[in-house]
């Protein structure tokens, strides 16, 4: 049976892009029935508008649900909009948005982080428990760690991206952001799982109780983790966290990832070469507001794609571009590859000696709104996220107490399809604090 | 003429004639469907749709790369192409570019001498189609275009010769014979519109290469080979130098135009298609069982049915007419390949019929009047265009069987003393040609005969008639 879910919950920090004050769920017997579900909105709800945050997709409404909404809906969920975020993905503090910055909801002076920035903030300011986000360089723990709650980027293949509209697609992963460890393991129960659709998705459902139990556990800790550019109040705070996990029978030893020297750059040349392909779709033949008929079909592309797409997206096309062109491809696109594979074997080496890699979500505290003015130092902020999404191994980020008031994130990194013992690692953390 | 200065490649494009499309699984067979029914999230190229591979797209590719000798290699790759065109809904193409399904082949052809020669096959590579534009134009408006994506992610191979043609003639046989392949290997339709499309490399040797795009039929390639031919040849004879470049075939015009516009400027940008996985097919190849191709099926003809070499190569170049003979040759293979390959054919051809247009109970009747000498060869036409000519257009079904026309028109053959009275008026009508055969012009007889094969409309055999005629002749000059 349908019924109403009513949400009128104040958006004080922006959060949501489109709000359904009543949404409408099924009586499922599932595991989320009943229980309100921020969706970010890069992923398609049929019948709700999604834009990406863009103004190319103004008005866009999918004719079809991605293979997470059809999950949630099956398991009950009512989904009660869709939240803020840097345009396609493109950010890291969701003030890349055609509707203005989502602020942080423990200072609003402050960004949520981003991308998926309206999906944290929204649960960090208590308007729902759960929310989904996407996790391309760090998108879902970067915000789970400015807004102090939990956010995890499953395993490259873990969850269907189908209906995800992409930015990067061999690197992002769509994933549950959530008040408690808890909270995410149930919504990452719900939409994990086998799409036909999605030929890179693996048939890897997950059913999981999380345990603190993390006796004989082996956390190695990269140098490169605590390095230049990292806070040392934040270091600080991450090191006594880990403590903690010792404390609760956690071995720690110390590793070394080399390869994150050239991690941001494989990172920015791929994803930006992968997103000029992906944004070419959007020309205005098919979806989005129209422009004015031109003479000719280049002026008209040029100008609508001009017009709409903003500015972050547009200098990241034509970078993506300039790395494929023909006397360029080698000495960008394919020696981004190469790093990225160095990238991927320093976490295999170091995953035969551990099981988990431990170290800082983000360098910094969240940021003031307009702090971070220029991309360069914009983009240096994901040194710590990237190397994940490299990889294609999971990621989580656990709140680990505060530096000014505001809180700082633990990210706990495992094996390729050990997103269960990530989740353990923690629930233990999590639970050993309370 | 077989000139060793003319450089040829082409590069083919083949639909393939699976039930749904490359990516998704929208039905491929729109043909007369209304425009944008066959479509769905991912062949509109929506955002966030992404590919599924269509497994019998795959088999077809590795059917055609091993009747055509090509290697299979161990992994291959999709990737995106990237331009920009109304017609392409994700602002790329997914294809193939470093990483081709399948490599280095070989395909046998007759040079214009007739002797074999061995055209090397560069590789084959699956891709999808785009949309296709409609340009409208009305009075009142300025011309605009509407785009139909029912074969947007049509699957395609793309089969890329080596520069080993030489001349057009010997280009149009390669694709008759490539064509003939992919009908018998049962993996395309030659009958669909736009089912194959040729862009050819031509050079003289020694100067610039030129591409032609855009040439949609057989007799196309040859035309645009021509033209380029002497179009470059007379540039070359004024010392002017040919320039490298893409020309477009005007197939109604019969002459290539350069084509300056900036779509043909493009740099793709490939790079590998990250919603697909690599493809690991190689070990598929062995379990693919080839029909009978075109060249063992004409030494079969020859050796089965004890025809020639023309015959069985005519009738086996196309895969239906094979069958269509194959199942009215029992009752006579001499004279059914006769009257497949030299009479049928070019009758339907005349009236724009496909063989099986006409059911070949029909024919395998007309053959069996022929063979039984019921009526003669003269009558077997007539009654052949009498019956296709009531059957075009009309289903198959209502085909008037010969021996009703035979009876119908009283076609039935008659022994030449039956025509006395008639050869008997000739005799009388034509005094002059008597008087001639009679001064000892022989040929003479031959125009007598002929009279009275047109007063009897051809329903005595020529010969039988001849030996009538000498003898009334020599009778009423006794």
């Amino acid at each position: 049976m349908v019924k109403e879910y009513f949400f009128e919950e104040a958006d004080r920090t922006n959060a949501f892009i489109t709000r359904l004050d009543l949404a409408m769920y099924e009586e499922t017997g599932g595991p989320l029935e009943g229980r309100g579900i921020a969706v970010k909105d890069n992923i398609s709800t049929a019948g709700i508008p999604t834009t990406c945050a863009s103004r190319i997709l103004a008005g866009y409404v999918p004719p079809y649900d991605a293979h997470v909404v059809t999950r949630l809906r099956e398991a009950g969920a009512a989904i009660v909009g869709k939240t803020n975020m840097d345009e396609f993905g493109m950010g890291t503090t969701t003030e890349n948005s055609a509707y203005g910055p989502t602020t942080n909801p423990h200072d609003a002076s402050r960004v949520p982080g981003g991308s998926s920035g309206g999906s944290a903030a929204a649960v960090g300011a208590g308007m729902v428990d759960m929310a989904l986000g996407s996790d391309t360089g760090g998108s879902i723990r970067c915000p789970a760690a400015f807004c102090g709650i939990v956010g995890l980027k499953p395993t490259y293949g873990r969850v269907s991206r189908y209906g995800l509209i992409a930015f990067s697609n061999s690197l992002e992963q769509i994933g549950p952001l959530g008040k408690t460890v808890t909270d995410v393991n149930t919504l990452m129960s719900a939409i994990a799982g086998p799409d036909p659709r999605d030929t890179t998705a693996y048939d890897r459902p997950y059913t999981h109780t999380p345990s603190g139990d993390i006796a004989g556990m082996k956390i190695a800790v990269p140098d490169e983790f605590f390095g230049e550019g990292v806070d040392p109040a934040v270091a600080e705070s991450v090191r006594t966290a880990i403590g903690r996990l010792e404390d609760a029978g956690a071995e720690t030893l110390t590793c070394s990832i080399p390869s994150m020297a050239y991690a941001l750059a494989a990172y920015y040349v791929t994803c930006m070469s992968e997103a000029s392909s992906n944004l070419s779709r959007f020309d205005g033949v098919r979806f989005g507001p129209s422009v004015e008929t031109k003479r000719s079909w280049h002026d008209e592309f040029r100008d609508h794609r001009g017009a709409l797409f903003g500015k972050e997206v547009q200098s990241r096309i034509m970078l993506g571009t300039f790395a494929l062109s023909a006397g360029y491809y080698g000495k960008y696109y394919a020696k981004a590859q190469v790093a990225r594979e160095n990238v991927r074997r320093d976490f295999l080496r170091i995953f035969k000696d551990a099981d988990i890699i431990a170290g800082p979500t983000m360098p910094q505290i969240a940021f003031k709104l307009g702090e971070k003015s220029d991309p360069l130092s914009m983009y240096l902020a994901d040194i710590l996220t990237v190397p994940a999404n490299l990889a294609g191994v999971p990621a989580i980020s656990v709140p680990c107490g505060t530096v000014d008031k505001m809180p700082v994130g633990l990210q706990l990194i495992g094996r390729h399809f050990e997103d269960e013992r990530v989740v353990d690692a923690a629930f233990a953390y999590e639970t050993g604090v309370a | 003429m077989t000139d060793k200065t003319v450089i040829i490649g082409l590069e083919i494009h083949c639909q393939l004639n699976t039930k749904t499309k490359l990516f998704c699984g929208c039905s491929t067979d729109f043909q007369g469907d209304e425009p944008n029914t066959h479509v769905c999230p991912i062949c509109l190229g929506l955002p966030g749709a992404m590919p599924r591979l269509n497994k019998q797209a795959v088999l077809y590719a590795l059917k055609v790369a091993k009747a055509l000798n090509l290697t299979v290699p161990e992994v291959s790759e999709f990737s995106r192409k990237n331009y920009f065109y109304p017609d392409l809904p994700k602002g790329y193409q997914i294809s193939q570019y470093d990483k081709p399904i399948a490599e280095k082949g070989i395909m046998e052809v007759d040079d214009d001498e007739g002797h074999p020669k061995n055209i090397r096959i560069t590789r084959i590579h699956l891709e999808e189609d785009p949309g296709r534009l409609v340009h409208k134009t009305s009075r009142d408006r300025a011309g605009y275009s509407l785009v139909d994506y029912n074969r947007s992610s049509i699957p395609l191979i793309e089969i890329v010769t080596e520069p080993d043609l030489r001349s057009p003639k010997e280009a149009r046989r390669f694709l008759n014979k490539l064509r003939s392949t992919l009908e018998y290997l049962e993996v395309f339709d030659g009958e669909r519109e736009g089912s194959i499309r040729v862009d050819a490399n031509i050079s003289i040797k020694g100067h610039n290469r030129v591409e032609c795009k855009n040439i949609s039929s057989y007799k196309g390639v040859e035309k645009a080979l021509n033209f380029e031919i002497t179009r470059q040849r007379n540039l070359i004879r004024k010392g002017q130098k040919i320039v490298q470049e893409t020309r477009h075939f005007q197939e109604g015009r019969g002459i290539t135009t350069s084509s300056r516009s900036k779509e043909d400027e493009n740099d793709y940008r490939y790079f590998p298609e990250p919603d697909l996985r690599p493809l690991r097919v190689s070990g598929w190849v062995d379990d693919i069982v080839l029909p009978e191709l075109p060249d063992a099926r004409r030494e079969r003809f020859m050796t089965q049915y004890g025809i020639s070499e023309n015959h069985a190569r005519t009738i086996t170049g196309d895969l239906k007419v094979a069958n269509f003979y194959e199942s009215v040759a029992e009752a006579d293979p001499a004279i059914a390949a006769t009257w497949v390959a030299d009479i049928l054919l070019g009758e339907l051809n005349y009236r724009s019929m496909r063989i099986n247009d006409v059911p070949t109970m029909n024919i395998a009747d007309l053959i069996a009047l022929i063979r039984d000498d019921t009526i003669t060869d003269k009558s077997g036409v007539e009654v052949l265009r009498t019956m296709l000519d009531h059957c075009m257009g009309e289903d198959v079904e209502t085909c008037e069987m010969p021996a009703d026309i035979v009876t119908r028109l009283g076609l039935t053959k008659a022994a030449g003393d039956d025509f006395t009275a008639v050869i008997g008026e000739v005799i009388a009508a034509n005094p002059d040609a008597v008087a001639d055969y009679r001064a000892g012009k022989n040929g003479a007889i031959n125009f007598l005969v002929g009279q009275v094969m047109k007063a009897t409309r051809g329903r005595a055999d020529p010969k039988e008639l001849n030996i009538a005629m000498a003898a009334a002749l020599k009778e009423a000059e006794e």
